[in-house]
């Protein structure tokens, strides 16, 4: 199975991106999108040697749930800021510790800052043990710090460690 | 209705488009001026797809995608430039 | 076409096309590098991302059989904003550009000694 099979997530991603790109489900396309899955991983294999395991499915459907809802907020704040007054802003650089382990579950985490409450992660720390976000307009950096880590840093942690 | 929405979205985006043009002349930094160029092409995607309802045909797909993987690595060899003074070490 | 359809479609394209002019306002309009990232990155991609799913609908609705693979490109896009952004910020850092509040210095420090290893091994 481990031989054979690299990556089964990755697998079924590749075949799902072949059927959207060729926009059919003929039986040949899903064949030939199966195998394409089947094959890529071997290759991508030296890129990628840590195996990423989903421990809690639900908990991923339920993050994924909240990252939608977070980023069309984030929108609609990050438009309301811009139309504002520009001089009003309090941008500010803040240090999040983190403590994830796995590099997969790290990088979610940072594509996630960069997606919502208007923050961008701007540098991982050389001892993987915070990550410096750019902050738009903040008002109390604590409080801010906390939603990240009960928000987005627990579901990943429960969903690819534990 | 739809002929409408489409002129609107039209005018919005090439707005943007010229927007961004002036962030790119204008500068000051380096790391401005890519963002401007990752910027447009991202709302040349934007446009190409709206011209796409507009005449009613799915080609302009491909040519949608094709901007998006060609820039992204274009901004992302820009950055690596930056960074290092190189792209491939 | 159903008139709700049709409502549905052009509320989907106006504000998509609106979000991508404020995400561009912003890149025009804010003080320093730093917070003008934060327009293009959520504003446009949110932006296009509506302007693709509306023409997933049109097509699918006007065609004979769905038409799914727009939501690709808005996958492509929401993966990749985040790494460009992130690496833009990190190539300003690198060349200290100004902001408006003091860069975090320790960071940069450790940063560049962090490079300057990495150039010594090769």
């Amino acid at each position: 199975m481990q031989r054979f099979l690299p990556h089964p997530l990755l697998t079924v991603m590749l075949a799902l991106i072949w059927l959207l790109l060729s926009n059919s489900i003929a039986p040949g396309q899903m064949v030939l999108g199966i195998l394409l899955g089947w094959a890529l991983p071997f290759f991508a294999l030296q890129f990628w040697p840590d195996k990423v395991k989903v421990h809690k499915p639900l908990t991923l459907l339920k993050f994924t749930y909240i990252l939608l809802h977070d980023i069309i907020e984030a929108n609609f704040i990050v438009a309301l800021r811009i139309l504002g007054n520009p001089d009003k802003l309090r941008p500010a650089f803040i240090v999040v510790p983190i403590d994830l382990n796995s590099d997969f579950a790290m990088s979610i985490l940072a594509n996630t800052t960069c997606l919502t409450p208007g923050s961008l992660s701007a540098l991982l720390a050389p001892d993987r043990k915070s990550i410096l976000v750019h902050t738009m307009d903040v008002g109390d950096i604590d409080a801010f710090i906390h939603t990240i880590k009960t928000r987005y840093e627990q579901p990943l942690k429960e969903i690819f460690e534990e | 209705m739809i002929a409408t929405a489409i002129h609107i979205a039209f005018v919005l985006v090439s707005a943007a488009l010229a927007l961004n043009f002036w962030r790119l002349l204008k500068g000051p930094s380096s790391p401005d001026r890519i963002l401007a160029l990752d910027t447009l092409y991202i709302n040349t995607i934007a446009l190409l797809v709206l011209f796409g309802i507009h005449i009613g045909s799915a080609l302009y797909f491909e040519a949608a995608l094709l901007i998006a993987l060609m820039g992204f690595v274009g901004t992302v060899a820009m950055c690596k430039y930056l960074l290092r003074g190189d792209i491939i070490e | 076409m159903n008139i709700l359809l049709e409502i549905l479609l052009s509320v989907l394209i106006v504000a998509g096309a609106s979000f991508t002019f404020i995400g561009s306002l912003g890149l025009a309009r804010l003080r320093d590098f730093y917070t003008r990232l934060h327009g293009p990155t959520k504003g446009t991609t949110l932006g296009v991302g509506c302007l693709l799913i509306a023409s997933a609908i049109f097509f699918s609705t006007r065609d004979e059989g769905i038409s799914l693979h727009e939501g690709l490109i808005t996958l492509f896009l929401f993966i990749t904003a985040p790494i460009s952004a992130h690496l833009l910020a990190k190539a300003a850092l690198h060349l200290k550009v100004e902001s408006l509040v003091p860069l975090p210095d320790e960071a940069i420090e450790r940063k560049n000694k962090q490079h300057q290893k990495y150039h010594s091994v090769d």
